[in-house]
């Protein structure tokens, strides 16, 4: 006890040295936390996806659609559940910079497959009696300031003109991965209109839903789908949700490994920032070190004190980085919602600043206490006075 | 009365390697040190003194030759071993004093006690006790910048006698105090050999100071000159 209370003093013995430290830890943790948390948005899609939902779509790419009349084949084979369908609609609200994922959705069946966006039966059934209906997510209302009966304009870029809506719900996440920026509206509507202006495009689809009776079913049903449109004029490619997402993620890789690598390179950094003081510390009370050893304590026992106190500094600016982060990632999300719609601390990274604290606590008392370890008595005294 | 030897030394040799030179620094000492003797260990700068301390305070090792203090032979035993040896046996004094700066009179005279078995109301007694031997207790809770030379002296003898060592070993305590504060350390240390039958070796250039011993021995280029008893 005595020797923790030690080390705590000896912690404070220089205040500026320390508090500078102190504040570094905290800002390369609020920083690690904050790029290990845009990593995690960046997943937010992948981590949200249920295991028991496929996705269809042509198997040229994406742009490319599929036609209607494959919802009921879909529906017909063995495995399958539930089937639901939407459209990339692509709308822009006011101007390009309010980003806004909107899709055209069948109506009767969204909310089936997508539990988690969770809406009151009420607002449901608005939804399903009016064409010109829409739903948008808890967030996006709240940012546009929207309310249920407002009519909410959307300019189309892929399908021209303005198109107007009117909300009649507003959904929320039922957990906390859930993308709370979306806007749904009828499918129905889109196409109707479609078939008048452009009818070409009438009666297909993106991309469709599938949920499957069981998740061990979905490689089986997958190639199943597939299979049936084998050799026909819009082949197919049934995927998973997480690898449909995966797909997208992993054409930004790049820019994910460039902030991971940031984010370790800030932990570096900060190493060498800690070492540095205690290696300061450990020099400045050689013949304390000596002087404790004459009274008996063993170099371990100094070594102790020297990676308590490494551990000590590292773990204040940790919970003060970790108490940081908090606020600073609501800020960032919220000033960033366009762009990362689900932007949550993740547990994970709390676990991993804690571990990053350890190891930069860690390795800067590695030099100083081996110093202390090897120190001969004597030589220790010699430099007193 | 003739005590029997706390310190026996035989044919002790130690020597420096300075790059390619090799500096002997003490040469075939033979040393006896009876139980409860004051003695001043005198010479000019680099004869020898502190090396002899630390071997025989066990923070240094020998070349060759025998260290006995009070019957164990130091020479033998492991760096850990004589870590612990210290800690009971031994009590130590400089000349700067040596205190932790952060821990207050009372800290610093408690801290050797965390390496005994002693329980923490055993430990505050046995520091409070130690500090009132060197009449401090009024000053237990000053941190050693706020006390003078000679009280920092006084915590750190406080400090050297609170594990109740036979054998108490101070270079140059004096050193670094004013005559009126030297006296005072010097007339504790006095009290510790007459009235608790420690065993002082103490390493001084001040003949003023080794006056106060019962023996005075000099070493010259690392040779132990014959003893002088002291006058008084």
């Amino acid at each position: 006890m005595q020797l923790f209370k030690l080390l705590i003093k000896n912690s404070f013995r220089h205040k500026l040295r320390t508090s500078l430290t102190v504040l570094g830890i905290t800002i390369a943790i609020l920083a690690f936390g904050l790029l290990r948390t845009v990593v995690s948005a960046w997943y937010a899609g992948v981590e949200a996806s249920s295991s028991a939902r496929l996705i269809t779509r042509n198997s040229i790419s994406l742009i490319f659609f599929l036609p209607l009349s494959y919802k009921e084949k879909i529906r017909q084979i063995p495995g399958v559940k539930n089937i639901s369908y939407s459209y990339w609609f692509g709308g822009i609200y006011i101007s390009e910079k309010n980003f806004i994922p909107n899709f055209a959705v069948d109506a009767k069946t969204v909310f089936e497959l997508w539990p988690e966006f969770v809406l009151s039966e009420k607002q449901k059934n608005d939804f399903m009696h009016d064409r010109k209906a829409c739903v948008a997510g808890r967030k996006v209302a709240e940012k546009y300031g929207w309310k249920t009966g407002d009519t909410i304009t959307l300019k189309g870029t892929i399908f021209p003109g303005n198109w107007d809506f009117i909300l009649r719900g507003i959904y929320r996440g039922a957990f906390k991965s859930t993308d709370e920026t979306q806007f749904f509206f009828h499918w129905d509507y889109l196409n109707e209109s479609l078939k008048k202006t452009d009818p070409n495009r009438a009666n297909q689809v993106g991309w469709y839903v599938v949920e499957v009776k069981r998740p061990d079913l979905a490689a089986e049903v997958g190639a199943e789908i597939d299979k049936t449109f084998k050799n026909s004029l819009a082949e197919t490619i049934t995927e998973t949700e997480k690898a449909f997402q995966l797909g997208f993620v992993s054409m930004t890789e790049a820019i994910i490994i460039a902030v991971r690598i940031v984010s370790f390179v800030v932990i570096v950094i900060i190493m060498a920032v800690m070492a540095n003081t205690m290696a300061m510390t450990a020099r400045e009370r050689i013949g304390e070190y000596a002087i404790m050893k004459t009274l008996g304590f063993g170099g371990w026992y100094i070594a102790g004190l020297i990676f308590g106190e490494s551990f000590f500094i590292a773990s204040m600016g940790c919970a003060l980085g970790i108490l940081a982060t908090f606020p600073a990632a609501k800020a960032f999300g919220d000033a960033m919602s366009t762009y990362f719609p689900v932007f949550n601390v993740q547990r994970q990274t709390i676990y991993m600043d804690i571990a990053a604290t350890f190891i930069v606590g860690l390795v800067a008392g590695v030099f100083p206490a081996w110093r202390a370890v090897k120190l001969r008595i004597a030589d220790g005294l010699r430099r007193i006075g | 009365m003739e005590n029997k030897p706390i310190v026996e030394i035989k044919n002790l040799y130690k020597s420096y390697r300075r790059g390619n030179q090799i500096l002997t620094v003490l040469q075939d000492i033979n040393l006896d040190i009876a139980g409860g003797e004051f003695m001043a260990l005198m010479g000019p700068s680099g004869s020898g003194k502190t090396t002899l301390l630390n071997l025989i305070a066990g923070i240094d090792t020998a070349d060759s030759g025998l260290i006995k203090v009070g019957g164990i032979d130091i020479t033998d035993l492991s760096e850990t071993e004589l870590a612990h040896w210290r800690s009971s046996n031994i009590g130590f004094i400089f000349q700067f004093y040596n205190l932790i700066p952060v821990l207050t009179a009372f800290e610093n005279v408690e801290l050797p006690l965390t390496l005994t078995g002693l329980s923490k109301k055993e430990r505050k007694e046995h520091a409070r006790m130690a500090l009132q031997i060197v009449n401090l207790a009024d000053r237990m809770d000053h941190y050693p910048s706020q006390l003078s030379g000679g009280q920092q002296q006084r915590v750190a003898i406080a400090r050297a006698v609170v594990t109740d060592p036979a054998l108490l070993v101070a270079d140059e305590p004096t050193g670094d105090l004013d005559r009126v504060s030297a006296k005072e350390i010097l007339d504790l240390m006095e009290r510790l050999v007459h009235e608790l039958g420690k065993t002082i070796i103490m390493v001084t250039h001040d003949p003023r100071a080794a006056e106060m011993a019962h023996i005075i021995r000099h070493l010259d280029k690392g040779v132990l000159n014959a003893t002088i008893q002291a006058s008084h």
